[in-house]
């Protein structure tokens, strides 16, 4: 059988749709803002970003940019009606207290056990972090957005990170451009895949062990 | 009478001092108090700790003050942005220390500071490099990290509006670290486009309560509205400009 990887925006627009109403959602910075322009137009989602933004809305036309209102990539945004600003630090109690439904984050890797390495290639590279760790510590649920492989063909999906950790066992779901995974206390389970490929083949690639999708009904 | 107005950037930032820790608002390009440091690169002051979300971008603001010399030490929770070529060739040239901080943590910490609070137990960065050597403590069921707060001797933060109470109100996301930071230093100077009557602001929408004001100059607005960061985006997680 021959399979097609997702595109990226194939990919935002099948996360977008697991977003139930009334959610409250943070979509990191990078491919996680893909997710934004895929919601569903007949459920009312609110986005929240970090710098202090309940209700963000989508980018403004050309020549209405506001540089005031600003998202977490530090590009310009617009607020929808009924949208809140806040400071910084009622907006991480919302991300660390647990407000947060859902954080889409990108990532290098992810554990077997949910390890969430996204912040830093290590070595030389300049350190930053941003709201990274509170994200992963605090929403309810941290979804993954991610390519499975990297450049060279290896899997993101390991048994240890080896890139520095952003937290530890924070990962409940790995979206990436063949699968959907669901990281549960019996391990990884491959709960949908791209049409096309096989469970063998999805297993050869990721490496680390997964267990087919009926495996999480009985769990 | 109490009036917190002073005539001129210069006298806001006089008693500056060498060695000072200064906390700058603003989170990318939104916020930043650009005229105050402005004015603090030419008040002189040098040995400076500076407490911002990021560490500057072209050649404005944070850049501008890291360019002159004058900053020791960074701390922050961004550093790498796509136009941050100033703190990364001092940095790399290890003239620049750097402490990073996750971003929570550091808004946290300033409210403890400003909250009188003396330490906290946060689940942010456990297990992490950036918890290294921190005492940690599992509090029901979950691990923590302690942290310390975060004090700045000086804190300047850019506002929509203030009266001469000090009271202020702030625009769309450029409100982010001012509040907070406002609470956390001996002195904070707010800099703001329009100085109103006592009474003219909405007394039930204050956003910083003037007793945490020590001065208010008010700054022209610029011509064109807000500057344009040139390429002050972040670098997303594929390591390109978020898009």
């Amino acid at each position: 059988m021959s399979y097609t990887k997702l595109t990226r925006d194939e990919l935002a627009k099948r996360i977008a749709e697991d977003i139930a109403e009334g959610s409250y959602v943070n979509l990191g910075i990078g491919m996680p803002t893909l997710v934004g322009n895929h919601l569903p137009k007949d459920r009312e989602i609110f986005l929240h970003s970090e710098n202090g933004i309940l209700g963000m809305g989508p980018a403004p036309v050309k020549g209405a940019e506001d540089w005031d209102l600003i998202n977490a990539g530090k590009e310009p945004v617009t607020l929808l009606t009924g949208g809140a600003y806040f400071h910084h630090t009622d907006s991480f109690a919302m991300m660390r207290g647990g407000h947060l439904d859902i954080a889409v984050l990108g990532a290098f890797q992810v554990s077997v056990t949910g390890d969430l390495a996204n912040w830093h290639t290590g070595g030389d590279a300049i350190p930053a972090v941003g709201g990274a760790m509170d994200l992963a510590v605090g929403a309810k649920n941290v979804w993954v957005m991610m390519e499975h492989l990297t450049k060279s063909g290896e899997s993101k999906i390991v048994e240890r990170c080896t890139y520095p950790l952003t937290g530890i066992g924070v990962v409940k779901r790995i979206y990436t451009d063949l699968a959907v995974i669901d990281v549960t206390p019996r391990g990884l389970v491959a709960s949908r895949s791209i049409s096309g490929i096989s469970f063998d083949e999805l297993q050869r690639l990721t490496g680390v062990p997964l267990l087919p999708s009926g495996a999480r009904a009985a769990a | 009478m109490i009036d917190k107005i002073v005539p001129s950037l210069e006298a806001a930032l006089a008693d500056v001092r060498d060695g000072s820790t200064i906390l700058v608002g603003g989170f990318g390009g939104a916020g930043v108090p650009e005229e105050l440091v402005d004015a603090l690169i030419a008040q002189g002051a040098k040995d400076l700790t500076i407490v911002n979300n990021n560490a500057g971008n072209g050649e404005v603001g944070v850049a501008a003050l890291l360019k002159a010399g004058r900053v020791r030490k960074i701390v922050c929770s961004y550093p790498r942005l796509a136009d941050g070529y100033v703190f990364e060739a001092l940095y790399r040239a290890g003239k620049v220390e750097l402490e990073l901080v996750p971003q929570g943590t550091l808004s946290e910490r300033m409210r403890a500071a400003g909250a009188g609070i003396g330490a906290f137990y946060t689940p942010t960065s456990y297990g992490t490099d950036l918890a290294k050597g921190k005492e940690t403590r599992v509090i029901d069921g979950k691990h923590h990290v302690l942290e310390h707060p975060l004090h700045g001797d000086v804190a300047l933060v850019k506002a929509e509006r203030g009266d001469r109470w000090g009271n202020l109100v702030y625009r769309k996301s450029a409100r982010n670290f001012g509040p907070t930071m406002a609470s956390a230093a001996k002195c904070t100077i707010a800099q703001v486009y329009e100085i109103v009557e006592l009474g003219a602001l909405d007394p039930e929408c204050i956003v910083t309560p003037g007793i945490f004001i020590t001065r208010v100059v008010k700054v022209p607005r610029k011509a064109g509205g807000n500057r344009v960061p040139a390429g002050g985006v972040t670098r997303g997680i594929s390591g390109r400009a978020a898009v």
